[in-house]
């Protein structure tokens, strides 16, 4: 098992290194460069600009150095925000996502494993048909829709919770970003666990456990929850994946000073440094988690483990 | 004195989209203290469902009816808090297949001590200690590192033996051994058969032995039930019902057994035709349309269980062995 971690572990440096490439070479095939403005710069300007940025040498030299850069952990100058580093901005950045984004799998992940169990326990009873009808909702819709309407409905007429904006350690700040991002992949965990579930629960060994006389409770969290999570775990860096493009479109709705921003920003402006942090940050956090995830399933079923 | 198990005019019918599917069809029996019943029938013939009924472990589109008396507590209409009580310590079951029985991913000695910890309410250190000894009594070589072990880690025989271990824990008054050893190869069959022997010698416990063989049966119970197309169509003692059948559908079940006695050439008999279907509404005897012994009044009257306890027979036209 250690073994084979540490194979995969090897494996995630050439993934890596990959994405990085595409990345970098996608980034200069779009049209346009960082210093292009709307009033044009005049040439010997540009010219400096470019050699200061080391945009003057061939891309094949660019790409050396900045995957040298890389290896040092620096990802470079910004192209945009001209005073920092890239370092810099997403070491502000990152704190803030971070913690969005685990609030709202936290909340995915236990919210839609109790939905999921307690409609397949009540398969096929109007709570498990409202319980499904609801998570169906909430795969459809997107977060684009769902935040500003929970901010009208909860900020605006029932002056509840605020509508935007982040305080350190305002729980209410909190609220409506983290639900409106947790809501897909709730929605979509909830329909796994019930298939899992409904499934473990007609096997031979949850029958076994019945005819031990063992509690409900204790039969679930004991014999039924573990096995029935498999599909759960499959799912993991999708939700993952799925709630980082989510903080995006989330973060700049609600003005959450995360890093999500930057990436919509940096490519749009042809800010190269940032947009390569960025999905360095981005995949190493996935991969990272895929990693997490197979030591999950050894865990789930001990057969894997050989 | 009361019986171990008493089951009276046990109805059990599963919906179907198609309607109402009969698999128990107006069942009564009794099982005494430290008795040993032979449940005999071919799949579909609702022997296991009648011990489904009494565990409350019936499908969700099942209805049962009747009656089902665990020492004089009604299981049929119990709660199942209730119910948690008397199953997996007074009552218990052996499982027909012991591959996919165990939980995969908990460990042996767990799904063993949370019986004790569940009924007795031991420490886990306790009842791990007690399960460990109970292991080795079914003969299972190194039982404090099986407890440590994963299902998966272990053979079908052995596993079938934590079974049988798990099953006796709390000291049962009844154990239900459903095809306790068809899922495994002959010579461990023996070695289980022979185990279960000398548990219930030890425990005092009475045993329901199902099976669709007739000769895993023959060394172990005191009485046995025939039972074909969800009723039972005789009772006999084990010896009796060996020697003299009198039910032709138990004359012809034993005419198939092999023996090692005879010639090895010879084709095996078989029982021509086929039971009813499942849901197939019989006036009749629903042995009649195999029946070499069938006259027309078989195709018009159902016959009734008749007879003294040990020697029941629902047949118009039994063998008679004067």
């Amino acid at each position: 098992m250690i073994r084979y971690f540490f194979t995969r572990l090897a494996s995630a440096i050439p993934a890596l290194l990959i994405i990085v490439t595409a990345t970098f070479f996608l980034m200069r095939a779009a049209p346009g460069g960082p210093f292009d403005q709307e009033q044009t710069l005049p040439p010997e300007i540009m010219a400096n600009l470019q050699r200061a940025y080391g945009l003057d040498q061939p891309i094949w030299t660019q790409y050396g150095r900045y995957l040298k850069s890389l290896l040092h952990g620096d990802f470079g100058p910004s192209f945009k925000y001209k005073d920092f580093t890239v370092t810099e901005l997403i070491g502000q950045g990152f704190p803030v996502s971070l913690q969005l984004g685990v609030m709202a799998m936290a909340l995915a992940l236990i919210a839609g494993i109790l939905l999921g169990t307690f409609a397949a326990l009540h398969r096929n009873s109007m709570a498990d048909y409202a319980t499904m009808s609801l998570a169906m909702v909430g795969i459809a819709i997107p977060v684009f829709v769902v935040l500003p309407f929970l901010g009208i409905l909860f900020g605006v007429y029932l002056h509840w919770l605020p509508v935007a904006g982040w305080e350190s350690g305002s729980i209410r700040h909190r609220a409506l970003p983290v639900i409106a991002l947790a809501l897909p992949p709730l929605a979509y965990i909830a329909r796994l666990t019930r298939a899992g579930m409904l499934e473990v629960l007609r096997s031979d060994f949850i029958r076994t456990a019945f005819a031990k006389g063992l509690p409900l409770r204790t039969l679930m969290w004991r014999h039924a929850l573990r096995p029935a999570l498999t599909p759960v775990a499959g799912y993991l860096v999708p939700a993952v994946a799925s709630i980082m493009t989510g903080s995006l479109v989330v973060e700049s709705i609600a003005g959450i000073p995360g890093i999500g921003r930057y990436l919509v920003q940096g490519a749009l402006n042809r800010d190269y440094t940032l947009v390569l942090g960025m999905v360095v940050v981005y995949s190493t956090l996935l991969i990272g988690l895929g990693l997490l995830v197979d030591l999950l399933y050894a865990w789930l079923d001990p057969r894997v483990r050989h | 004195m009361t019986p171990t198990l008493n089951v009276q005019d046990l109805r059990i019918a599963f919906s179907h989209r198609a309607g109402n599917i009969e698999a128990v069809d107006g069942v009564s029996f009794q099982i005494g203290p430290a008795e040993c019943v032979g449940i005999v029938g071919e799949s579909g013939s609702g022997k296991t469902q009648i011990f489904m009924a009494a565990m409350g472990l019936l499908a969700g589109n099942a209805r049962a009816t009747g009656s089902v008396r665990f020492e004089g507590a009604e299981l049929l209409a119990a709660h199942p808090t209730a119910l948690n009580r008397i199953r997996g310590s007074k009552l218990t079951m052996i499982p027909q297949d012991p591959m996919t029985c165990l939980t995969p991913h908990l460990k042996i000695g767990v799904q063993l001590a949370e019986v004790m910890v569940t009924h007795r309410g031991t420490t886990w250190r306790d009842a791990r200690s007690y399960a460990a000894r109970m292991l080795e009594r079914v003969h299972v070589a190194e039982p404090r590192r099986r407890l440590n072990q994963y299902p998966h880690e272990l053979s079908g025989g052995l596993r079938q033996r934590v079974m049988i271990a798990m099953s006796v824990l709390c000291e049962p008054s009844l154990v239900i051994a459903d095809e306790p050893t068809t899922a495994l190869d002959v010579t461990v069959q023996a070695q289980v058969m022979e185990l279960l022997r000398a548990l219930r010698g030890e425990f005092g416990m009475a045993l329901a032995l199902i099976s669709h063989d007739l000769a895993v049966v023959a060394g172990l119970a005191d009485r046995i039930l025939v039972m074909y197309a969800g009723r039972i169509v005789e009772v006999a003692a084990a010896a009796e019902l060996f020697r003299r059948p009198r039910h032709p559908y138990t004359a012809e079940l034993l005419k198939c057994m092999p023996t090692i006695a005879g010639p090895r050439a010879v084709r095996l008999p078989t029982l021509a035709g086929q039971p009813p279907r499942p849901g197939e509404v019989l006036q009749a005897c629903a042995f009649a349309p195999r029946c070499s012994r069938a006259a027309d009044r078989c195709r018009m009257e159902r016959p009734e269980l008749v007879g003294p306890a040990d020697a029941q027979v629902a047949c118009h036209f039994p063998l008679s062995h004067d």
